[in-house]
């Protein structure tokens, strides 16, 4: 068999990580077993002490969950990746590995409400601070710094917003500080965005999104690009000075590139346990083997949608950096080639209760709380995702009590539009 | 840990162990643009199976001070005075490409110090086409996604040396884009590859070596195929080849057999 030449996006998304094992199965097998049989006492102790690779303990991996942590790998270009529950837990594991009580984050402030939730209130109850900074406010990255800052963290595009991140200006003044830069992933996926490949140096992903594609499971992926010198920072004696938890090892000599992960399997897996049942990483894979299918009609329905709210009398405002008129416009047009993504919001002139009349009048747009599904769907952020956040905090996000949110799904654009044209007659009507 | 060779400070990676003098000594040599790191499972295994470990970063890579070497011949005198400076009076030398022939020339000029030697993906003369060696100079970018390409056989390489979920290829190219950055004052990859290309003396060191000899050679290697090892194997007067079923990655993308040929041939039972 010859080596392979250079698989391209749509190759590795089909077959990254898998090939047909003794059974000769062509499809990735779902593997639900808790363990796995050692070959002997000695083959044992060296799965254990890391002097072999393979599977131990369905916690701390499984070869199911393990293709789907290549390819996600592969997708993105980074040098492995580790399968959690949520991607709520791929940033926790991110943010527990990385620090402890003391520490400091600056984020963007345009990012999903649990994320927020996650910054603001919970983690400050076990000692690590955030400061949040408008993503396009470059010296405001550079200000917030403290001599305890650790990560910085944004979203490739802000939720609900679709603030633009600069990855490379906000990745180099993070290097510059000896921190990495995280970036949430999960709206713009690796077909739109690499983040990896423009300075960002682990990425994460809530595969309940777009990855999945069908509504169906949650899920969360951490990708890490094994570019940032952990040594050189100085900051980070998680993965540079012995870890009393596992042999006195130091990650960053075991792994030259890649010791964030080393760590963040060998603890954040074994000791938090936000690990991925593998049925749930193979609805994963499934929704990743159609992902570029699937994106490019995502993106192809947005475009439509987005010129028909934008025209329409009704509509104050729509954010789509796709639109000259969104702030992020050129910068979209540099970092995200192919498109800003399918979920954006806008707002409808009127009172709220017009909004809800609007939601309410939609039949092919299913009102409920996600993203990234092939279905179509809406939401009214105020009241449901961002409902802790006052008024001041949904500015500062870019949400007003007006707003809706729309995750443009795979249905024929004609129908789409149709529903829209409906529903926001409905909302005119309820107006008068 | 770092151990002071030739007025520099190289690095070992030792399995976290310190050096005992009452057991045997491995030395790991890794090949162009990688570091110690590429051996990590072979010489975590062996660090706690009764060996003394010294999985170098070669003078002037990433961990280790000193000026690269031009030559493979220079670079195996490192190797030597490395023994010299732990006080080894004789070990075995495992290594992989560029490393196998560093790992060669040293066992050649200092046969009576080799107990045991290790060629993984070796050939001789290990030739590297000019439009790499230009690429590695101009366009290394460019070159390292070659080498990339050229090294793997599969798009589904098994657990490896980060565990399960390692992509070893993307890990393979931030090793060589780290590694190149360690050093500002040389091209290690430039500087590896001509040291490579221009290195003739593979027989006469064959021919002087007296210890055991193993090849380790990759089915579908395309940087260096099995059949480019032949002269070699040919001078070998105790030579054992055992191939793998796999590339130029043969430490991350067939850890295990790797393995097996390394314990059967180091520490058969």
């Amino acid at each position: 068999m010859a080596g392979y030449a250079d698989p391209g996006f749509d190759t590795l998304a089909l077959h990254a990580g898998a090939t047909p094992d003794a059974t000769g199965a062509r499809a990735v097998p779902i593997h639900l077993t808790t363990s796995f049989v050692f070959e002997s006492s000695e083959h044992a102790a060296s799965l254990f002490n890391l002097e072999r690779a393979g599977h131990v303990y369905s916690r701390i991996s499984n070869p199911t969950n393990a293709v789907l942590e290549q390819r996600i790998s592969a997708l993105e270009g980074g040098v492995g990746a580790i399968s959690v529950a949520s991607g709520q837990a791929a940033l926790h594991l991110c943010i527990a590995t990385l620090m402890g009580a003391g520490s400091h984050i600056v984020a963007s402030t345009a990012l999903y409400g649990g994320s927020q939730n996650l910054l603001h209130y919970t983690l400050r109850r076990f000692g690590i601070e955030t400061t949040f900074v408008r993503p396009g406010d470059l010296d405001g990255w550079r200000a917030a710094v403290r001599p305890n800052t650790k990560l910085f963290f944004g979203e490739t595009v802000g939720n609900p917003g679709l603030d633009v991140l600069n990855t490379p200006e906000v990745a180099a003044i993070a290097h510059a500080a000896g921190v990495p830069l995280l970036v949430d992933s999960t709206l713009t996926s690796p077909w739109l965005a690499q983040p990896l490949s423009q300075g960002a140096d682990l990425v994460y992903h809530s595969a309940t999104k777009f990855l999945s594609g069908h509504g169906t499971v949650i899920g969360g992926l951490v990708v890490d690009g094994g570019s940032f010198d952990w040594d050189a920072s100085g900051k980070f004696p998680e993965l540079s000075a012995p870890y009393e938890g596992f042999h006195n090892m130091v990650f960053t000599e075991e792994a030259s590139v890649g010791a964030f992960l080393l760590r963040a399997r060998r603890e954040g897996l074994r000791d938090f346990g936000a690990c991925l049942s593998p049925h749930s990483a193979w609805l994963i894979l499934q929704g990743i083997e159609t992902l570029s299918l699937r994106m490019e009609r995502h993106m192809r329905n947005t475009q439509r949608v987005v010129e028909f709210l934008a025209s329409h009398p009704l509509v104050s405002r729509v954010g789509h950096p796709m639109l000259e008129s969104h702030p992020d416009h050129a910068l979209a047009q540099k970092l995200l080639p192919r498109g800003a993504g399918s979920v954006f919001s806008f707002d409808i002139k009127g009172s709220r209760a017009q909004g809800q009349a609007f939601v309410e009048a939609l039949k092919v747009f299913s009102h409920l709380a996600n993203v990234g599904d092939c279905r179509s769907l809406v939401i009214h952020p105020a009241s449901t995702t961002h409902f802790r956040m006052d008024d001041e905090a949904l500015a500062k996000g870019g949400i007003s009590q007006g707003t809706i949110r729309l995750s443009i799904g795979l249905e024929e654009a004609d129908d789409l539009l149709d529903d829209l044209k409906r529903a926001l007659r409905a909302a005119e009507k309820a107006g008068a | 840990m770092h151990i002071q060779v030739n007025n520099a400070a190289l690095y070992c990676y030792t399995g976290g162990k310190p050096l005992d003098a009452d057991k045997p000594t491995v030395v790991f040599i890794h090949g162009v643009l990688n570091d110690h790191s590429v051996w990590i499972l072979q010489s975590r295994y062996f660090a706690n199976h009764g060996w003394n470990v010294l999985a170098l970063d070669l003078p002037g890579h990433c961990r280790s001070g000193g000026t690269p070497a031009k030559s493979v011949e220079e670079a195996a005198d490192w190797v030597i005075a490395l023994l010299d400076a732990v006080g080894a009076s004789k070990a075995a030398l495992v290594g992989h490409s560029f490393g196998s022939l560093v790992a060669l020339e040293a066992a050649g000029r200092a046969p009576e110090r080799v107990s045991h030697l290790v060629l993984v993906g070796t050939a001789h003369p290990m030739q590297v086409s000019p439009a790499l060696i230009d690429a590695s100079l101009n366009a290394p970018q460019k070159a390292l996604d070659m080498v990339n390409v050229f090294s793997r056989a599969t798009l589904a390489p098994p657990p490896s040396a980060l565990g399960p979920g390692t992509w070893i290829y993307g890990a393979s190219m931030a090793l060589g884009k780290k590694v190149l950055a360690s050093n500002k004052d040389f091209n290690l990859f430039h500087t590896g590859f001509v040291a490579c290309d221009s290195y003739r003396n593979g027989e006469n060191a064959m021919e002087r070596v007296t210890c055991p000899t193993l090849f380790v050679l990759g089915e579908v290697d395309q940087m260096t195929p099995p059949k480019a090892a032949r002269s070699l194997i040919a001078k070998a007067r105790q030579g054992k080849v055992v191939m793998l079923p796999g590339g130029h990655h043969q430490m991350t993308e067939t850890p295990e057999p790797m393995l097996k040929a390394l314990v059967d041939f180091l520490q058969p039972s």
